[in-house]
């Protein structure tokens, strides 16, 4: 019995649960082929096939699925209930109403998302069929991909892609190796070297390969590109040999062979299991600060809904407790409705209620929404402005729904290598054991700072130190994972590396490592290839030197070295290491560490990357405990990574230190900036130095300017030394001369404890505030100093670690934020990757939730480009994970500039006036239908028609705000980039706040009371009529019901339209187009809807109303009127605000108004960089005058706290007056009512607080 | 060379719409278009409004009630629920002459003819002649859509609650009441007498109503309306087609007849009349009253004098609102310029 229910429990748990999920590892039999017996139970497993399905639907499942999957969203399942509401209970309107909006919504989703899982099987289909080689029985037969099992060995001929995940058995290349491209997989078009082990390398034929005995135990799927652990048995003679398995024997699916002509590999992960398909799953999804303000302005319109029909439903019962109110005897119920429950009516009427006002909110606001974003998503992807020349990578948009989010980012977290520099790193210098070496100065002609002052390479030391240097030399040489790249084939000839040094190139993942290299070969020593685990130097005397390369202890972040063991020609055996100063000072036993550490400690500070090299000579017996430590780590199949740490942490000890390297990093500044920047002095710091600019280019520093003029927060977060990173700092501008440095490091902490040091600088930084504000408003605040901050990543831990038992230690978190709110630049050094998404974090859940912006280029930035709540990829050359994984990717860093204060600018003030405009034209919409309850007796009478109520938010008054959501531009796009401040105007969601949404349905009340009454006073008891043929009094017609919801809508249509138009700036021919045309559109069809019998409806109420109505001139006259009346309190109030209380916004616009054309924008760049002495006469004339009092005149007390914001302009202006005095003078006569005094006007014009209405 | 092109193929369009530099116009709401924009429509707009508001003087309107609420009135003995076919008379006086045409309006005033279910109580296809609905009339007629079985024609509560006072109105000339002739031809919609609403295609009218029954409150069956005029009867009667017409609000006033014929082109003479009146409708169960109303029209229809004055206001506001930014602007602006 007991037998049976184990037998049956092995059965469900393979058969039901899929037992791979619960084995970590799998054992693959290479060509199916069982294993010796006696040495494992042969026990096959359970693999998919190699079907890849990336579509979510069959043909079958397709309708319920992708209909659940829409209602699962909110705002469709509130419709959806809506109509189902008006199917069951008696409602006023027709199902029609919110049945055809809402299947319309989701029939166009429905058919993209159909069309696209279409394309989707087709792709999947072409890739599941297309022919695979594999070999069976010593033969090679053709497969297609998706039979392809797990174990089958695979022919693979060159630039054929993978059809799964394979290892690499054996290559048409002796060494057993072959190139690939990982190009459709990660980006990266370089080509990386793949191993095969050496057991199986020697079988290259099929009949061979089919001879192979061997298996494979690997971990069970995972989607990290990257990693990969296995171990491969061959059985020779029965005896069973294991070799361990790494990402270097993996070939993925998608991925290309290159260079090779053939390989063999069997497969191991298959279809739905390889590492690609297990990257299909898309991360989670980011929500804008728009959207949570839209859903709180939802969650208010909810409640006015439901409170207008709860409101309703009283008064409705409060009234008909009259009988005769009830039920007059002209309007008899029936007898089921009398019978009816009066709790069961009030509910139904109560849902009656909702639905006859559910139009408040529209479904089409949605869809809108999502269109504005889609659609809008291109105009980012189409600039021109942002194409890279160089790389031909223009921005690629992974995500549409953070557009408006660039508009609000208040902290711009940016990694340093790559991002703000350029990663085209250059050998410089190295120094052995003091002794300094530059490489010959050919290169480019340039002469190297400082190079007069050094020893050049033929001053050679005495004998003791020529040992050294030799080795250094040579380290350099060895301890690298560089390799050498023949000459792409030309005219089917391959160049060899024989054919000339010149026709092969070094590639890396590294470029520091190229760098390296190539300094090496200019300073003598060329490494020429690995050939057979050999690697080959030619040396200074032209003598190749042979090194069996036998270890390499790879590179990795957290150690931050690499070495590897070789053994010479000689057969002395030697351990290289070359990283990081930190990682090497604490592992060296001797060397001239002093004089070393200084010269790594000055370079640093030039702003170079250093590296120290250090070596470890090993005797065969230390070799041999080496090589157990390393096969064990690495035959490991559990945390193989955590044990080849420890085993690396043990075997790179006791090192005895060479020398250093520096490589500079290219820095993208603008040349511009170069020239007007005087070398600046950094007063406060305590290293006294001296910060040179070096060779400049691409605008990184303008960036950053830029964007701290527009008041965001830039936060440098490298791994690099600290000296090299302030560097980086000075030059791209992120701290200035007066930047006041705060210093949060470890060489402080040393000194101090952490809780003083802390307290000590927010005490500084709070005393500072203190002063900020009075300064403020003395209008001095342009020159106050700002703060920056420099933390390391072992402070920052210590900072973070959460609270202990001592009640201090808590608040550590909350005194480093609040000295971080204050600085305007920080910048974090040594810091590891997941510490880059901490500090993100922390500063996301600060207590005002600033929106947060992570840029970065490398792999080590994914984690932050995660975590921010906006995350930037540029397209680097570290590959393409970053970029893979952000919101948006760029090509350049300083393309962030117009992507934040143009695109983001736009985007904010596109979506917010779309957002709040919506919920206007609605109230318009729906306040009228629900005055009209109080005059029909709550009986849930339509004010409108079912065709108006259907297609008012669908194609009456859609296209214009769509458009004008696209395309409006308040500003040109110019000046939003030549003045970044204009950015602050638009931070914390300003548009979006409750008092303008208040203001907005105010106004929405507002016009549905004059529309509503308008009406109802010309039909109340008057007999406001149609004469049927205008002008004579001969014949009368009288209006009924549809003609009053007619003449309301009438207005309402043309009300919110030219409401539209007046908050449009940007006029194209596009907003001319859809907004008369919809005007237009609202007409022809009103007269077609109305003209004619329409044979499938059973009601013809509107036949004739809308003619009818027209043919009556106290129609038109009261349209007129009522739209008048509707317009004017809005006129009035952006008249009025415009003149007294101007924004920053609407002065540019006033002035761009009078003249100020991007056809000037050339010159006026000019002179507003800040080269305004030609004018200076003018300046002095008018600028003091205006600064001096700020406060005078037109009262702008709101200007007060901020006349930085507008410092800027006066200088603008006064150009602009003064360039376009003739043309601004064609503006007089239109004044009007002004004196015509010339002068007078041109003085005001000069006067610059309150332009915006200055005639 | 092919990277090139591919660089080329990457590179976005540069055309003005994509790279959002269209030609545009941008226009600024500043004071110095608003203000003289406030004036002239404010001047416009009081120029309608006088305009306006004259005509609408000039145009008379004479409103009598004929309830019967007050004891003293003759129709207070109609008010009975109990008492049928009753004819009560109101006497008046018309102080001046009431120019022509003068039309002739009842009026209800507490009825909501915009009750929902009372206003989708009625068969539209019915109504447009077609003879299956005669047999089964829709069920959105209910109550009124049978009757002990056989189907009501017109159904529906709108049809049902046809208004059926009628009226008779007598000049004093010389101490004899003489009859003042009405029009009645050409008071509902045109639309509505020859398209919207269609009689059955059947000769007699009659036999189309086989076996259907008059709606409850109607003394007289369809066909049978108007014995005078044969084209005035079925669904195209025209105080059927103007009842058909649900008003918008609770009280509401509709049109009876013209008077334009003969002597009394040119209006109504001042004189005393008399008004005979056919008092049917119920009214008093839900407190509504019953009115009947002598106007003419001008050329922006019957007497309304709110579109005048509220022209008049708003034309008002806008001179004002431009001379208060004038003072807001001159105030927080001139000074500046010394």
């Amino acid at each position: 019995m007991g037998m049976h229910f184990s037998t049956l429990r092995t059965l469900i748990s393979r058969y039901c649960t899929g037992e791979e999920n619960w084995v970590d590892s799998r054992t693959i039999y290479i060509g199916h082929k069982e294993p010796p017996s006696g040495t494992e139970a042969f026990i096959q497993q359970r693999f998919p096939d190699n079907r890849i399905v990336s579509s979510k639907y069959t043909f079958w499942n397709f309708v319920p699925k992708n209909m659940f999957e829409q209602f699962r969203r909110v705002a469709n399942f509130y419709f959806l209930i809506i109509f189902l509401v008006q199917l069951i209970i008696d409602t006023p309107t027709s199902p029609i109403t919110s049945g055809l909006p809402l299947f319309f919504v989701i029939t166009v989703t429905a058919i993209k998302q159909g069309y696209e899982d279409w394309l989707r099987h087709k792709a999947d289909n072409s890739v599941n069929q297309c022919p695979v080689h594999v070999v069976h029985h010593g033969k090679v037969v053709r497969k297609q991909s998706q039979k392809l099992r797990v174990g089958d060995v695979v022919f693979m001929k060159e630039n054929e892609t993978f059809p799964c995940d394979l290892i690499l058995l054996s290559s048409s290349r002796e060494d057993g190796t072959c190139f690939v491209t990982t190009a459709s997989l990660d980006g990266e078009s370089s080509h990386k070297t793949y191993h095969a082990i050496q057991d199986t390398k020697a079988y290259t034929t099929e009949v061979e390969v089919d001879s192979i005995h061997a298996t494979i135990e690997c971990e069970q799927p995972q989607p990290d590109l990257y990693k990969f652990v296995g171990r491969i048995n061959v059985y020779m003679d029965n005896e069973p040999v294991a070799r361990p398995l790494g990402s270097e024997n993996l070939l993925l699916r998608g991925a290309t062979l290159k260079n090779t002509d053939y390989i063999y590999a069997v497969a191991i992960y298959t279809g739905m299991e390889t590492k690609m398909a297990l990257n299909y799953q898309t991360k989670t999804q980011k929500r804008s600060a728009v959207e949570k303000s839209m859903n709180a302005y939802l969650v208010v319109y909810l409640c006015i809904l439901i409170s207008k029909a709860l409101i309703n439903t009283v008064l409705k019962y409060a009234w008909q407790a009259d009988t005769n109110q009830d039920e007059p005897w002209y309007s008899d119920r029936t007898e089921p409705e009398r019978q009816r429950h009066v709790v069961v009516r009030a509910f139904t009427d109560f849902l009656a209620f909702m639905v006859l006002f559910n139009y408040i909110i529209p479904v089409s606001m949605y869809v809108t929404v999502e269109m504005q974003k889609f659609l809008g998503s291109y105009f980012i992807m189409w600039d021109d402005e942002m194409f890279d020349e160089e790389m031909g990578e223009r921005a690629v948009v992974n995500t549409s729904d953070l557009n408006e989010e660039l508009g609000q980012v208040e902290y711009v977290f940016t990694d340093k290598t790559g991002t703000l520099t350029e990663n085209n790193m250059e050998f410089i210098e190295c120094c052995v054991d003091g002794h300094i070496y530059v490489p010959d100065v050919i290169c480019n002609g340039q002469v190297m700072p400082g190079a007069t002052s050094m020893d050049m390479i033929d001053t050679s030391p005495g004998p003791g130190a020529r040992e050294h240097e030799e080795l250094f030399f040579r380290a350099l040489c060895l301890c690298h994972t560089v390799q050498v790249k023949e000459e792409e084939t030309v005219d089917g000839i391959k160049h060899g590396i024989h054919q000339g040094k010149s026709t092969s190139f070094y590639i890396s993942s590294s470029p520091d490592e190229v760098a390296l290299v190539e300094g090496m070969k200019r300073l003598g020593f060329t490494y020429l290839r690995l050939k057979d685990s050999h690697m080959e130097i030619l040396n200074r005397e032209d003598e190749i030197e042979r090194f069996q390369l036998l270890e390499v202890l790879t590179f990795d972040s957290v150690r931050r070295r690499m070495s590897v063991i070789v053994r010479s020609s000689t057969g002395e055996l030697y351990l290289f290491c070359k990283g990081a100063d930190s990682a090497i000072f604490p592992r060296v036993v001797s060397g001239k560490v002093e004089q070393i550490k200084a010269r790594v400690e000055h370079n640093a500070v030039e702003g170079l990357r250093t590296l120290c090299v250090a070596y470890r000579p090993l005797s065969p017996a230390q070799y041999q405990e080496v090589c157990h430590l390393l096969n064990g780590a690495k035959l490991a199949l559990h945390d193989r990574d955590k044990r080849l740490a420890e085993a690396y942490d043990v075997i790179e000890k006791d090192l005895i230190l060479l020398g250093a390297t520096a490589v500079e990093d290219r820095w993208r500044i603008s040349a511009s900036v170069c020239s007007n920047g005087t070398p600046s002095r950094r007063r406060s710091l305590s290293l006294s130095l001296c910060v040179c600019f070096p060779r400049l280019q691409e605008k990184a520093a303008d960036t950053i300017e830029s964007l701290h003029k527009a008041g965001m927060k830039v936060w440098v977060l490298t791994g690099d030394k600290m000296e090299t990173a302030v560097a980086t700092c000075y030059a791209s501008k992120l701290f200035h001369r007066n930047t006041q440095i705060l210093e949060l490091t470890t060489k402080r902490t040393e000194e101090q404890s952490l809780h003083d040091v802390l307290f000590d600088l927010s005490r500084a930084v709070l005393r500072q505030l203190g002063g900020m504000t009075r300064d403020s408003f003395s209008g001095l605040s342009g020159d106050c100093t700002d703060y920056g901050l420099i933390i390391d990543g072992a402070t920052l831990s210590a900072v973070m670690r959460p609270a202990q038992e001592d009640s201090n230690s808590g608040n550590y978190k909350e005194i480093f934020l609040e000295i971080c709110r204050n600085c305007s630049a920080v910048l974090c050094c040594r810091m590891a990757p997941l510490q880059k998404a901490q500090i993100v974090k922390l500063i996301k859940a600060s207590k005002e939730h600033p929106i947060t912006l992570a840029i970065g280029d490398g792999a080590n930035d994914v984690s932050m480009i995660l975590e921010a709540h906006v995350g930037i990829g540029i397209m680097g050359k570290e590959g393409r994970q970053a970029a893979r994984n952000s919101d948006y990717a760029i090509p350049k860093f300083k393309h962030l500039k117009k992507m934040l204060l143009v695109h983001g600018h736009y985007y904010y003030i596109r979506i917010s006036e779309l957002v709040q405009y919506f919920f206007y034209k609605n109230v318009c919409f729906i306040f009228p239908q629900f005055l009209y309850q109080f005059f029909c007796g709550f009986s849930q009478q339509p004010l409108y028609d079912t065709a108006y109520l259907t297609l008012y938010n669908i194609s009456f008054t859609s296209l214009p705000i769509l458009l004008h959501s696209l395309i409006e531009q308040h500003i040109h796009m110019d000046i939003l980039r030549k003045d970044p401040s204009l950015y602050r105007d638009i931070a914390k969601n300003s548009l979006l706040r409750w008092p303008i949404f208040i203001y907005w349905t105010v106004l929405g009340v507002y016009d549905a009371i004059v529309m509503f009454f308008g009406v109802y006073f010309l039909f109340d008891n008057t007999t406001f009529t149609s004469n049927g043929q205008l002008m004579t009094a001969n014949t009368q017609m009288m209006f009924g019901n549809w003609t009053f919801g007619t003449l309301v809508f009438t207005v309402l249509v043309f009300t919110v339209t030219f409401k539209l138009a007046l908050d449009t700036h940007y006029w194209t021919w596009i907003n001319h187009f859809v907004i008369w045309g919809s005007l237009v559109f609202f007409l022809v069809f009103s007269l077609l809807w109305g003209g004619i019998i329409w044979p499938f409806l059973n009601y013809q109420r509107m036949y004739y109303v809308f003619m009818q109505m027209l043919s009556s001139g106290p129609a038109w006259l009261s349209i007129i009127l009522l739209i008048a009346a509707s317009l004017l309190p809005d006129v009035l109030k952006k008249v009025v605000c415009r003149t007294l209380w101007p924004t920053t916004t609407e002065r540019i616009q006033m002035y761009a108004g009078f003249g100020y054309v991007p056809t000037l924008m050339d010159n006026a760049d000019k002179l507003y960089k800040g080269q305004l002495s030609e004018f200076t006469p003018m300046a002095s004339l008018h600028a003091p005058s205006k600064a001096g009092r700020p406060r005078r005149g037109s009262g702008s007390q709101r200007n007060a706290p901020n006349p930085r914001r507008s410092a800027p302009f006066h200088k603008k202006l006064m150009f602009t007056r003064w360039r376009r005095t003739p043309d601004y003078r064609t503006f007089a006569p239109l004044l009007g009512f002004a004196d015509g005094s010339r002068h007078s006007t041109q003085g005001r014009a000069y006067g610059g607080t309150g332009p915006g209405t200055s005639v | 060379m092919v990277k090139e092109e591919q660089i080329l193929a990457n590179r976005p369009d540069n055309t003005a719409f994509t790279q959002q530099r269209l030609p545009a116009w941008q226009p600024i709401l500043s004071a110095g278009i608003v203000i003289p924009g406030f004036v002239l429509i404010g001047l416009t707009f009081i120029g309608i409004g006088v305009a306006l508001f004259v005509t609408s003087k000039s145009i008379q309107d004479m409103e009598i009630d004929y309830t019967g609420v007050e004891t003293d009135s003759d129709c207070y003995k109609c008010t009975d629920k109990d008492v049928k076919n009753c004819v009560c008379q109101l006497d008046f006086n018309i102080p001046s002459l009431i120019e022509g045409p003068v039309f002739f309006y009842y009026g209800l005033s507490n009825y909501f003819q915009n009750y929902r279910r009372y206003g989708v109580s009625k068969d539209d296809t019915q109504l447009s002649g077609d003879l299956d609905n005669f047999k089964t009339p829709s069920d959105t007629c209910s109550p009124y859509d049978t009757d002990g079985g056989k189907p009501i024609v017109p159904c529906g509560s709108v049809a049902n609650s046809m208004f059926n006072d009628t009226f008779k109105l007598y000049r004093h000339v010389n101490g004899t009441k003489k009859e003042v002739p009405f029009d009645g031809k050409g008071i509902a919609w045109w639309t509505d007498y020859n398209v919207k609403y269609r009689n059955p295609d059947v000769k007699p009218l009659k036999d189309a109503f086989e076996g259907t029954v008059k709606p409850l409150f109607w003394p007289k069956p369809a066909y049978d309306l108007d014995p005078a005029d044969p084209n005035n009867n079925g669904f195209i009667n025209q105080d059927f087609l103007v009842w058909m017409r649900r008003a918008a609000l609770p009280d509401f006033r509709k049109l009876y007849r013209r008077i334009s014929q003969g002597d009394y082109a040119r209006g109504l003479p001042a004189g005393n009349y008399t008004l005979d009146i056919d008092y049917n409708y119920p009214v008093m169960s839900f407190k509504g009253k019953k009115k009947v109303v002598f106007s003419n029209v001008s050329w922006m229809g019957g007497r309304n004098e709110f579109l005048g004055i509220a022209y008049l206001v708003i034309g008002s506001l806008c001179i004002i609102m431009s001379i208060v930014m004038l003072i807001v602007y001159a105030k927080f602006k001139f000074p500046e310029e010394d």
